[in-house]
Order: structure tokens, then sequence, then C-alpha cells
């Protein structure tokens, strides 16, 4: 194979692969914390921030595997 | 119509084979994408980066902002100053939640405050227009600004600054040796493994602390240029909000994550319960 294809299948492999781990992750705590603030609506500000800081934590490993990808298709 | 010249446009763009592309580049017309922070001159063999240039003026202008208000403290605040002290009061009410006590909190404010004001205004200040739309064209096509943090040699001198300040703290706040006794363990091996561990986590976490600035901000401004290529007006807006919100966000998760590694260190080993471990 050329190595333009072979750069931009495994850019694709990158990106496709990483993103699969933070999307479940951050539908898990999605789901978590309406559980929770449905059980205690009283609470919804302080979960919200750490959802937001959980979500924020799970979407970096996706980051990770972007600058990867961008790294293999640009350098 | 709008959708009409967005499909052309990127048709345009898909029959165009790679070297096309690539000269386009060149001549600046397309989509200026840059990995690392292009130098835009040289001091000596110094190269001063489009980045350094945003973190210099970044830097002005906090050390104007510094001087306009401490030239009128008073005891009621009005206008500046109460949004400082809105400021203040906030992320220290922040850090007591994590660290546990307000004379902690205020003992460690000023690294966390510094941290997360850096890192919130080199996060907008990319977002402002101007800043990487304003291209030099040189032997290099570079634009003149660029957001500091979408320079990884940026996030990465936060990061080890920030970790080599946390051990610092921990050494200061429990005693060297015993700070050092974290990581370099010998009464039994399982001890001397955790150690161990403990160890390379530390380099792990300048690279997680770096990479996670970086990615973050750089994969938004990637994003902002494609957007804006597709969709020039309007449709650019729900992303620039997006990006501002990013921004925040990102500035509380790093200066958050170093209140608990402060909290982590300044704990001795022993008590380092559950507690410090489950906010990691």
């Amino acid at each position: 194979m050329e190595i333009e294809a072979v750069r931009l299948l495994a850019t694709m492999g990158a990106i496709m692969v990483g993103t699969i781990a933070p999307a479940i992750a951050i539908g898990w705590i999605g789901s978590r914390a309406t559980d929770a603030i449905g059980r205690n609506p009283e609470a919804a500000p302080k979960i919200q921030t750490a959802m937001i800081l959980a979500a924020a934590f799970a979407e970096a490993i996706a980051i990770y595997a972007l600058v990867m990808a961008l790294i293999i298709k640009f350098v | 119509m709008a959708t009409n010249l967005n499909e052309s446009i990127i048709l345009e763009n898909e029959a165009v084979p790679k070297d096309a592309q690539t000269t386009q580049e060149e001549n600046g017309n397309g989509i200026h994408i840059s990995l690392k922070a292009e130098p835009i001159f040289h001091i000596g063999s110094f190269a001063v980066t489009n980045s350094l240039i945003l973190a210099t003026l970044i830097l002005i202008f906090f050390s104007g902002i510094a001087i306009f208000a401490r030239r009128k403290i008073k005891l009621i605040p009005g206008g500046l100053q109460n949004i400082f002290e809105f400021f203040l009061e906030s992320i220290l009410d922040l850090m007591d939640s994590v660290l546990g006590s307000r004379q902690k909190s205020e003992k460690y404010l000023p690294l966390i405050a510094t941290i997360f004001l850096f890192v919130l205004f080199s996060n907008w200040f990319g977002l402002l227009p101007g800043v990487g739309s304003i291209m030099l064209y040189g032997e290099e096509t570079a634009p003149l600004l660029r957001a500091p943090s979408a320079d990884l040699n940026f996030t990465l001198a936060l990061a080890v600054v920030t970790v080599i300040t946390v051990n610092l703290f921990g050494a200061f706040a429990i005693g060297a040796f015993r700070h050092a006794g974290k990581f370099f363990n010998f009464r039994n091996p399982i001890g001397f493994f955790v150690g161990l561990i403990e160890l390379v986590s530390e380099g792990a976490r300048m690279i997680s602390f770096s990479f996670r600035l970086f990615g973050n901000i750089f994969a938004g401004e990637v994003l902002l240029t494609i957007v804006a290529f597709l969709a020039p007006y309007l449709v650019p807006l729900p992303f620039l909000f997006l990006e501002v919100f990013v921004g925040a966000v990102q500035a509380l998760i790093f200066s958050m994550l170093a209140v608990v590694f402060i909290a982590i260190a300044i704990t001795d080993h022993h008590e380092e319960g559950h507690a410090a471990q489950a906010n990691h």
C-alpha cells in the first residue's frame, strides 16, 4: 500500500478505536448523574459540577486519540 | 443557498488531489493547521513563536489589571475590586471542599489562582478575532498569534512547574524525608513497588496534565478552523460558545487537579486514605 493510504487508515483507526471507551464512559457518567439527581434533587448543583469534571476527564481520553490522529495526519 | 455553497466547497475539496491541497495551504488560502507553534522571528538563536507572543500579551494584560486594581483598594469594594473578591471567594470555597480548611486554602491560593487565571485567559484569548486569522507571509506562512494553550511547550511547562511545586509543598508540609518516603520505601517489597508506581505516576501526571490541556484547546482550534471554512456565518457561533465553555472547564480541571494533588501530597502516607484517592 502507499504510505498516504496507510496514513489515512491509521488516522481513521486511531480516532475510531480511541473514541469507543470515552463514549461509553460519558454515557455512563451522564446516566448515573441523572440517576443521582433524580434520587436527590437538592444535591443537583454539586452533582452537576462533579459530572462535568468527570465527563471532561473521560473526554480527555478521546482528545488524546484525536491528538494522535492529527499527529499521524499532519506530521 | 448557503447549503449549496457549502456542498460545492466540500466537493471541490474532495476533488482536489493531495498535492494541490498542500500547495493551497502554502499559499495561505486554504485551512492552515499546524501542530506546533511557528517561529515568527528570532532573537539570536531563540525562536519567538506566535504562541509566545500571545502569552506575553496576556502577561502584560494581567500586569496591567493588577496594577490598575491595586491602586484603589477600599474596604467597601466597588466595580473591579468586587469582581476580584467574588472570584477569590468562590475559588477559596472550592479549595475548602478539597483541602478541608480555610487556612490551608489561603496558603495554596497563589499557585492555584495563578494557574486558573493564566490557563483560563490563554484559552479564551485564543478565541478572540484575529488570533489565528491574521497571517504573516514571510518565508513561512504563519498566523501572527496563536493560543498559548495550543502549544505543547506551554502546557508542558505549566505541568512540570505544577508537579514540582506540589512535591515541594508536600516536602515542606510533612518533611522532606517523609515525603521522599512515599516514593522510596524499603521496609517491605510491596511498599517498594507501590513507591515505584507512585514515582512513575508523577511523570504520568505531567504528561496527562499537558496533553489534556493541549489536546482540548488544539482540537477546539482545529474544529473552529474547519467549521469556519465550511460555513463562514452564524454556524461557527455554537462552536465558539462550546469552546468558551471548554476553555473554562479545562482551566478549572487543571487547577482543581493541582489542588487534589496538593491535598494528597501534604497528607502523611498513613492518613492518605480513600478520601483523597476518590477525588483522583
